[in-house]
């Protein structure tokens, strides 16, 4: 990184109009048996207002980018702004404006429900009163009215997690993050979280959300950069992501015996119409196409016609996850 | 601040769609102005601690009179009633065990209760939770956190310290008691609150340093040296006999300790020079302190 790219946060600055805002971040760890490029030059312009997603695999340095937007980790190159203050330069600035909500329950396990949420405001300045006021706001908006007395350490994840996002929100933070929020919970209580959030982006927070889930980041975020190996592969909207990576549906066949070898080349399957990739994978048979009208019978055809008996099969359409097939050329690993 | 109950909630079984988008949206528009000051936030962190501290007191009140009272009733009651022991007794110029034992026993309950009422917190703040993250999110400098943990430390130190008064009074054997007179009382408050701070220090240094899975190293390769050389049980001039040890033992702080209650507490009994004693604690304070709030910061901000 030059010192001629950084742009310092300022009045009218792209830093200050931006919720968040990175400039070639990088993250390296140092240890004995070598460094470790956990992001390696990440860019994110956030707007205010914007349900903003980073969607990558475990492992992939989603975690640690929150963790250097959140000042709780240290970048080692690059320039990172959050509600236009400097992360490294400013932290106790961003720290006023943000609410996090982290991977691991950090809940205080040592008090209640209540006294969470009461020490949280006290800490952002609020008096004794008002913040035992607004706890009680938050414990009923938050459906723990009859946990409010219980210990931290006494709640269910989905509660935890519930309690975690009040916790979050006590001091009306400028940008909400939650790293993999919905990790670990059952799918019930996962879809109550995604309702949260969706009205929490309703009324106008920003939010960005890291997650390894597809479906969660289709379902919630306005845009979405697909990250893996500490950098962004993609970003833009889900139908920007879509188009870009020209995702294609993807039918696959599995036969009982191993696909023969040139048996796709022989079929002319890489000279259909639309089609953009042909995968052979052991008894496997992948095709990449943007017009799978036929394609699936026209398999089984193939394999009967030399031999080979369907054991199963699956067309999926175009999706977050397709798309990321295309773009890295191998299956998501959650 | 709006003061309106909410009847819908998220999560719960009742509420529509819409009144569940109002009472998220009184949350966010009727959210108080939040002032944080390092003040308000560092008073804020220490009532926490307060409050944590009063729910867990009568463990932790038992965790801090066993030490004293086991030490009180075997060297000041047992050993002089079976005939054996150090009592010097009032023949032996009218000093007893008791007495020199007040001042170790003090310096031994500041290192005890300063170190892991700071270090054991730590343990499960640096787990794999890392529930310190709750904390560090407040908006002050990280310092300034480990600034308040050395802070709660320390008022957990001056605590412990303070109950080794009352159980030396009552457990003794008859003539046994000890023969305390407060000659300088702000020599007395100095060496406390130096005492306290410096064994704070330390706990916030070694937990921040050593891994938690083996924390209990501490109790052998800090706590056990550190009090059995640390003229707990003897003034650090009786070790003129033994002048090597005498000089060996100057690196362990606990000696400074022990030594300054003992020159504030039993101006009697031989110590080391006033100089000496406050120089190395305020030393050591700054020293462990600068190197603890360091550690710390490197261990919350990877």
């Amino acid at each position: 990184m030059t010192a001629t790219t950084v742009r310092p946060a300022g009045p009218g600055s792209s830093a200050e109009l931006a919720a968040i805002r990175t400039q070639d971040l990088r993250k390296t760890y140092k240890s004995s048996r070598g460094d470790v490029e956990a992001v390696r030059g990440i860019d994110l312009d956030v707007p205010h207002g914007e349900f903003f997603g980073l969607l990558g695999p475990n492992g992939a340095g989603k975690s640690t980018t929150i963790g250097m937007l959140t000042t709780l980790v240290a970048p080692t190159g690059g320039h990172a702004w959050v509600a236009g203050y400097d992360v490294t330069k400013d932290p106790v600035a961003v720290k006023r404006r943000i609410g996090v909500v982290t991977q691991n329950n950090t809940l205080d396990m040592q008090l209640t429900v209540a006294e969470n949420l009461q020490f949280r405001s006290r800490f952002f300045g609020l008096s004794k009163s008002v913040a035992a006021r607004r706890a009680d706001q938050l414990i009923e908006a938050f459906g723990l009215g009859d946990r409010k007395n219980a210990m931290a350490d006494q709640l269910s994840g989905g509660q935890a997690r519930r309690l975690m996002i009040a916790r979050a929100l006590v001091h009306q933070p400028d940008v909400l993050f939650l790293d993999e929020p919905t990790a670990g919970l059952d799918p019930q209580t996962r879809v109550n979280l995604w309702d949260i959030l969706q009205v929490l982006h309703d009324q106008g927070q920003t939010i960005l959300l890291t997650t390894h889930y597809m479906e969660e980041a289709e379902a919630l975020c306005d845009r979405i950069a697909v990250v893996d190996h500490g950098t962004v592969l993609a970003e833009g909207t889900l139908d920007d992501l879509l188009a870009d990576a020209g995702a294609p549906t993807i039918v696959t066949v599995r036969y009982e015996e191993p696909v023969p070898a040139g048996l796709a080349e022989r079929a002319g399957l890489a000279d259909r119409p639309g089609v953009t990739k042909v995968e052979t994978d052991g008894d496997q048979l992948r095709v990449f196409s943007g017009d799978s009208e036929g394609l699936l019978g026209d398999l089984v055809n193939i394999g009967a016609a030399n031999g080979l008996h369907v054991r199963d099969a699956s067309q999926v359409k175009p999706s977050l996850e397709t798309a990321f097939l295309a773009l890295t050329g191998r299956e998501y690993r959650e | 601040m709006a003061t309106t109950t909410h009847p819908a909630s998220i999560g719960a079984a009742s509420g529509d769609g819409t009144e569940v988008a109002a009472s998220i949206a009184a949350l966010i528009t009727d959210a108080p102005v939040p002032h944080p000051t390092l003040l308000k936030t560092f008073g804020a962190m220490m009532a926490r601690e307060f409050r944590v501290l009063g729910r867990n007191a009568a463990s932790t009140f038992i965790r801090a009179v066993m030490q004293p009272l086991l030490f009180a009733f075997v060297f000041a009651y047992v050993l002089p009633k079976i005939g054996s022991g150090f009592s010097t007794g009032s023949a032996g110029g009218g000093i007893t065990f008791s007495t020199i034992l007040v001042p170790g026993l003090m310096g031994s309950m500041f290192l005890m209760q300063g170190m892991f009422g700071t270090t054991m917190p730590l343990v499960m703040e640096f787990s794999w939770q890392r529930t310190i993250e709750d904390r560090a999110l407040a908006p002050v400098p990280i310092r300034v956190l480990a600034i308040q943990k050395i802070t709660a430390g320390a008022i957990q130190a001056l605590i412990g310290a303070a109950i080794v008064f009352p159980v030396v009074y009552w457990v003794h054997a008859p003539g046994q008691g000890p023969h305390i007179h407060v000659s300088n009382w702000f020599l007395l408050i100095v060496v406390m609150v130096f005492a306290s701070t410096l064994t704070a220090s330390l706990g916030l240094w070694l937990g921040t340093v050593v891994d938690p899975r083996k924390i209990q190293m501490i109790f052998a390769v800090v706590l056990l040296p550190l009090t059995m050389l640390g003229c707990v049980y003897y003034p650090w001039s009786a070790l003129h006999v033994i002048r090597w040890l005498q000089i060996v033992v100057l690196i362990n702080p606990m000696v400074y300790m022990t030594e300054g209650l003992r020159a504030a507490l039993t101006p009697g009994i031989g110590h080391m020079p006033l100089w000496a004693i406050l120089l190395a604690l305020l030393g050591g304070t700054l020293a462990f302190g600068a190197l603890a709030v360091r550690t710390f910061r490197n261990r919350v901000v990877n």
